[in-house]
């Protein structure tokens, strides 16, 4: 008798997975991998669970593209290499265009972008010499550049953390690294806030959307954002879902679905939520 | 394979060599002197010194070392007002102390159950022989206890060598630049995973090849009858 009770709860059990699969056979499996370590744009809340604007979109893009999306959390500094290996089909981890990255994965168009700069302690004295304002290092390059030489006289011989492996590393590389005393490179923002903090670097330079993260953080409450808000360039070209280059299904997918997600509003409403400001780009 | 690659690869990372064998050597060197210390610690018949060295080596032994490198440099970091109060900010401040603390701390657990090990295989009989002889002391250490106990360590005691050669790479996780730090930020230009870790892995190699033939050199020095193929003369010290 238990014999046959069981052998029906099996029966029914593989019945219901059969019809469940039936109904996502045209759902195609994607996973995406984030860092989980760059709020607010995905971070790990107090319960342990992925959360921030990238994992809002995430769901929102994948509703629209009718795809079975599954995120994952993976360390930054291995995060290409790990898509390049099939370990993931998609990135969404606040990661900007470049040309460099666009020599070994492809991109959809952009979905956020906005400024990168400088934060340090309140009152840090070689902050009042530095230019305020927006610069963009493609269009306005002219007063893009004055403003570097501006901020390279600031910064002489103060030590300058920065996440390895970003933009924002490239950039603090290729302008700052002469006159800085020293280039510290970072695994997450986190550990480069945790450092400021303890008085271990002058300064650090990241997205402007990171610093306010921390500033509105317990460890931030003796930080501001200092110096211009810098954009394009080095800095890249926005942020966008990285993938590899001959996944243009998923690629047509994703930028169908930020188009009309610019178009509708909705990532308005999300970078807004997530960042205080409208961060969707320009198209 | 990209043989272009991989040669400059080797050279963009042999700035980190020096770094790497500055952290192992320094460590293992204060590490050492703390093991010996500890290793008789833990034999003391002065009970609370003997669990006092006990529990030192159950907590380093049992925890992570990446954790002890974290909780030093950014546990510690959190409490600069105070170790600034004690003058000790300087030394807390710089990742290249705070590596070297977590480390030598480490194999100063490590080592001290090597150390005890070592003496607690000196048979009683070669003791009690040596007592007999009139030796006490300094001297039963020196002549007796001493050498039969490094013999048994020295293998063990290698290992651990090996062991904090590649414990430096976790250096690179509080932004020190040794191998395999570089190593990171090559992949991060090149995204080229599998090149640039093979050829850091195989300088590791390299390294601890030198070392691992230093210590069969001090081994056969030390114990000859216990080397390793040399049958004959083990059967020869026997008879």
């Amino acid at each position: 008798m238990r014999f046959v009770k069981l052998a029906l709860a099996a029966a029914t059990a593989v019945g219901l997975a059969l019809t469940a699969s039936a109904a996502m056979a045209q759902q195609r499996k994607v996973k995406i991998a984030t860092e989980g370590a760059y709020a607010p744009w995905n971070f790990v809340n107090s319960a342990g669970k992925l959360e921030g604007f990238e994992i809002d979109l995430a769901a929102d893009l994948c509703k629209r593209a009718n795809l079975d999306c599954e995120i994952v959390a993976q360390d930054w500094d291995g995060i290409i290499p790990s898509l390049t290996a099939k370990k993931y089909d998609a990135i969404m981890a606040g990661m900007n265009i470049t040309d460099k990255r666009l020599e070994v994965i492809s991109f959809t168009q952009a979905y956020a972008s906005g400024p990168h700069g400088m934060m340090a302690a309140k009152g840090a004295k070689f902050a009042s010499a530095m230019p305020t304002g927006r610069f963009n290092l493609t269009t306005g390059k002219a007063e893009a550049d004055k403003a570097i030489e501006q901020i390279k006289a600031a910064v002489k011989g103060k030590i300058v953390g920065v996440q390895v492996s970003t933009t924002n590393a490239n950039f603090v590389n290729e302008y700052l690294k002469g006159s800085v005393a020293e280039v510290r490179e970072y695994k997450t923002t986190e550990q480069h806030d945790l450092d400021l903090a303890a008085g271990r670097v002058d300064f650090v330079f990241a997205a402007h959307s990171a610093f306010a993260a921390t500033i509105a953080s317990p460890i931030g409450k003796d930080m501001e954002i200092v110096g211009p808000a810098l954009n394009g360039g080095i800095l890249g070209r926005g942020v966008a879902v990285g993938l590899r280059k001959d996944d243009n299904d998923l690629r047509e997918a994703f930028d169908k679905a930020i188009a009309a997600a610019k178009a509708d509003g909705t990532i308005k409403a999300l970078t807004q939520k997530w960042f205080k400001i409208d961060m969707t780009p320009l198209s | 394979m990209d043989v272009a690659f991989l040669r400059e690869t080797f050279l963009r990372l042999l700035p980190g060599v020096p770094l790497t064998l500055q952290l192992a050597f320094l460590s293992v060197s204060i590490g050492l002197f703390f093991a010996l210390l500890l290793g008789f610690a833990m034999r003391a018949r002065f009970a609370p010194l003997a669990w006092l060295a006990h529990g030192y080596v159950f907590v380093f032994r049992g925890t992570p070392l990446l954790v002890q490198v974290f909780l030093i440099y950014y546990g510690l970091g959190q409490f600069r007002p105070f170790l600034q109060e004690l003058d000790l900010w300087w030394f807390f401040r710089s990742p290249w102390y705070c590596v070297l603390l977590a480390l030598a701390m480490n194999t100063a657990a490590y080592g001290a159950e090597i150390v005890r090990g070592g003496l607690q295989s000196v048979p009683a009989p070669q003791v009690e022989a040596a007592r007999a002889f009139g030796m006490s002391g300094f001297t039963l250490y020196r002549r007796i206890i001493g050498p039969l106990a490094l013999r048994q360590a020295l293998p063990a005691y290698g290992n651990e060598l090996i062991l904090m050669v590649k414990a430096t790479a976790l250096a690179s996780t509080v932004t020190l630049m040794e191998i395999t730090g570089i190593a990171h930020k090559l992949i991060s230009e090149t995204f080229r995973a599998v090149e640039i870790f093979l050829v850091a892995g195989s300088i590791y190699l390299f390294l601890n090849f030198l070392l691992t033939r230093l210590i069969a050199w001090g081994e056969r020095k030390i114990a000859p009858d216990l080397a390793l193929d040399k049958p004959e003369l083990k059967t020869a010290l026997v008879h």
